[in-house]
């Protein structure tokens, strides 16, 4: 096996050696950003304006209590952002797997259309439709609620493609026929067999749907206004409007890794599924 | 292969209203919450209507006028070239460093190990909130931060270098954080292309003395070119809405002086101000401008289809 060929003059041991170097510089490249972070937060305000080290300190607790007695609302910012994360996640996993189910399972007329349609729409970028967005929720008196950045999480386009991809692959139409027999009503019929069947491709949704929700800020900053309604993003956004240098730094980091590092360890947790889920999507994408 | 295509059966047929059923929910939520605002976005950029101080101006139909002094105005084009110059600082070595791992990852002579902690790891900053990403470059930037603090220390500079107040450096900032924050992303969707490949070709070339670099550009390439242009196309789409990173970055100012001013901070900055016609008419350019690369896309995609 070792005895493979030269090519050009380059082998493969060389290659390898190249690749393993380059590999492990972007792995630095990628993760020194949090390194020093994770160093920071853990530092008080006297030891980092002293200058940069590479271990840690022993402030994080101190810092962690200083954050959670700040003028900002961390504690309402996580927890908002939390529940509409995770109702956004949920909503659009559910009515996603719905429509792709109805465009997948059943013949009616405007199905290719509805299908062309949802295609066709899936690049419009959020951004420039929020003014008749904004404009819509404030009649609707729906300003400063949470409801304009949960319910619209309904209606995904790129959820619904990957369900409908991935039904494509894993849902036989002869056992929906079968379930018919055994005299499932519909409704039934995809509350307790398809979505069960859905499972993995809802899980990968669910990360990314709770993902981009909980990272968005453009949205929530034009339709949240009350201080206790405010998400992390938007807090984050106000700390550096602040006159920040005037702040304790240690506060600071500690309140950027409170917001990166809870997607961090539930990415860690769940990589394998991610990772596999972008090519997935991307192979048929 | 599903089985499904049974248009004629009766007995199918009474099934079929709950295709309609399950569609209902998607139809009502995008209807109300996307169609409706897309509809009078284009609807409010034909009407002057700002706010002037305390008084209220329009809403007064103008027709096109929105579009002429917004087109007629450099602000214009200056943030569409910085958005177009940052997306560039990104996105060149966005795509060789993705090339270059993705090739290796699938490359089966180099027999890389630790395949899943590398993608992890290359993936890991396309999940993290751009906005405390962005707030962390500042820290970690600031003229009295710790880069700055470890290149003084090292020797490198003899001061500490004002990242957020020269031109150069803050696009470069924006950029490469771009850049960190999508070339995993790339990386994958190329590898899952570079898979798809079919491995005879490679074998068939080695057969003939092909060396590594001919089989990258006379068969990975010209193969990889729909999922090439793919990534191309919505990066750039993706650029056009570069917003959380400046804007954060730079608290929404553009500094120095307006240099790394995106084309959705200014729509951004419009929404805030209340001008409706002028946040119209920038909308709806953007939207033509993301509609006709979708549609590139679309038709790259559907093409790569009849292979």
């Amino acid at each position: 096996m070792d005895n493979r060929r030269l090519k050009s003059g380059v082998s493969v041991t060389t290659r390898r050696v190249i690749a393993y170097i380059v590999l492990a510089l972007v792995t630095v490249l990628c993760l020194f950003w949090f390194y020093i972070l994770f160093i920071n937060a853990t530092r008080s305000h006297s030891d980092l304006t002293r200058g940069f080290t590479l271990i840690p300190g022993g402030n994080a607790v101190a810092n962690w209590i200083s954050l959670m007695h700040s003028s900002q609302p961390v504690i309402s910012g996580l927890k908002n952002s939390l529940i509409i994360a995770i109702s956004a996640a949920v909503l659009s996993t559910y009515f996603s797997t719905m429509t792709a189910y109805a465009i997948h399972a059943y013949e009616f007329k405007i199905k290719n259309a509805m299908f062309t349609f949802i295609l066709a729409v899936m690049m419009i970028p959020t951004q420039v439709v929020a003014l008749g967005f904004i404009n819509l929720m404030g009649r609707m008196k729906l300003m400063d609620t949470f409801i304009p950045l949960i319910v619209p999480a309904i209606a995904a386009p790129a959820t619904f493609f990957y369900m409908k991809q991935y039904m494509e692959s894993t849902l036989p139409m002869a056992l929906l026929e079968a379930a018919r027999i055994d005299g499932s009503g519909e409704f039934r019929t995809f509350n307790s067999i398809v979505l069960p069947l859905m499972k993995p491709a809802i899980a990968v949704q669910a990360i990314f749907s709770f993902v981009a929700s909980w990272n968005n800020y453009f949205t929530p900053a034009l339709v949240l206004t009350t201080d206790k309604k405010k998400t992390l993003p938007i807090l984050i956004a106000q700390l550096r409007s602040a006159d920040f240098l005037k702040f304790d730094m240690g506060q600071v980091y500690m309140m950027i890794a409170f917001s990166i590092f809870p997607v961090i360890i539930v990415y860690l947790i769940l990589s394998k599924n991610i990772v596999g889920g972008v090519s997935v999507g991307a192979v048929k994408g | 292969m599903d089985g499904g295509k049974k248009k004629g059966n009766s007995n199918v047929v009474k099934y079929n209203k709950w295709g309609y059923i399950f569609l209902a929910p998607f139809i009502i939520v995008y209807s109300v919450f996307q169609l409706i605002p897309f509809i009078s976005t284009i609807y409010y950029s034909f009407f002057e209507n700002y706010r002037s101080g305390l008084k209220q101006i329009g809403p007064n139909f103008i027709a096109l006028e929105n579009y002429k002094a917004l087109l007629a105005n450099a602000d214009i084009w200056k943030y569409t070239e910085n958005t177009f110059v940052m997306w560039i600082i990104g996105f060149v070595p966005q795509i060789v460093v993705s090339l270059l791992l993705a090739s290796w990852f699938s490359d089966p002579s180099l027999r890389i190990k630790g395949q899943r902690f590398f993608k992890t790891v290359i993936y890991l900053p396309n999940l993290i909130m751009a906005a405390a990403f962005a707030m962390l470059f500042f820290t970690l930037f600031a003229d009295s931060g710790p880069i700055n603090s470890m290149l003084v220390q090292a020797g490198i500079l003899a001061e500490p270098y004002k990242f957020m107040s020269n031109t150069g450096s803050a696009r470069i900032l924006v950029g490469f954080m771009n850049f960190l924050m999508w070339f995993g992303n790339t990386t994958i969707l190329l590898l899952a292309g570079m898979m798809g490949i079919d491995t005879s070709l490679y074998e068939a070339a080695e057969v003939d003395g092909a060396t590594s670099t001919q089989i990258f550009w006379r068969i990975t390439m010209p193969m990889l070119r729909p999922i090439f242009v793919f990534v191309l196309i919505t990066s750039l789409i993706g650029g056009l809405q570069m917003f959380d990173v400046p804007q954060i970055l730079t608290n929404g100012e553009g500094a120095p002086d307006r240099t790394t001013m995106t084309l959705i901070m200014y729509l951004n900055k419009h929404l805030f101000n209340k001008n409706y016609g002028m946040s119209g008419a920038l909308s709806v350019i953007l939207l033509i401008v993301t509609g006709i690369l979708s549609f590139a896309v679309y038709r790259f995609t559907t093409k790569q289809e009849s292979y």
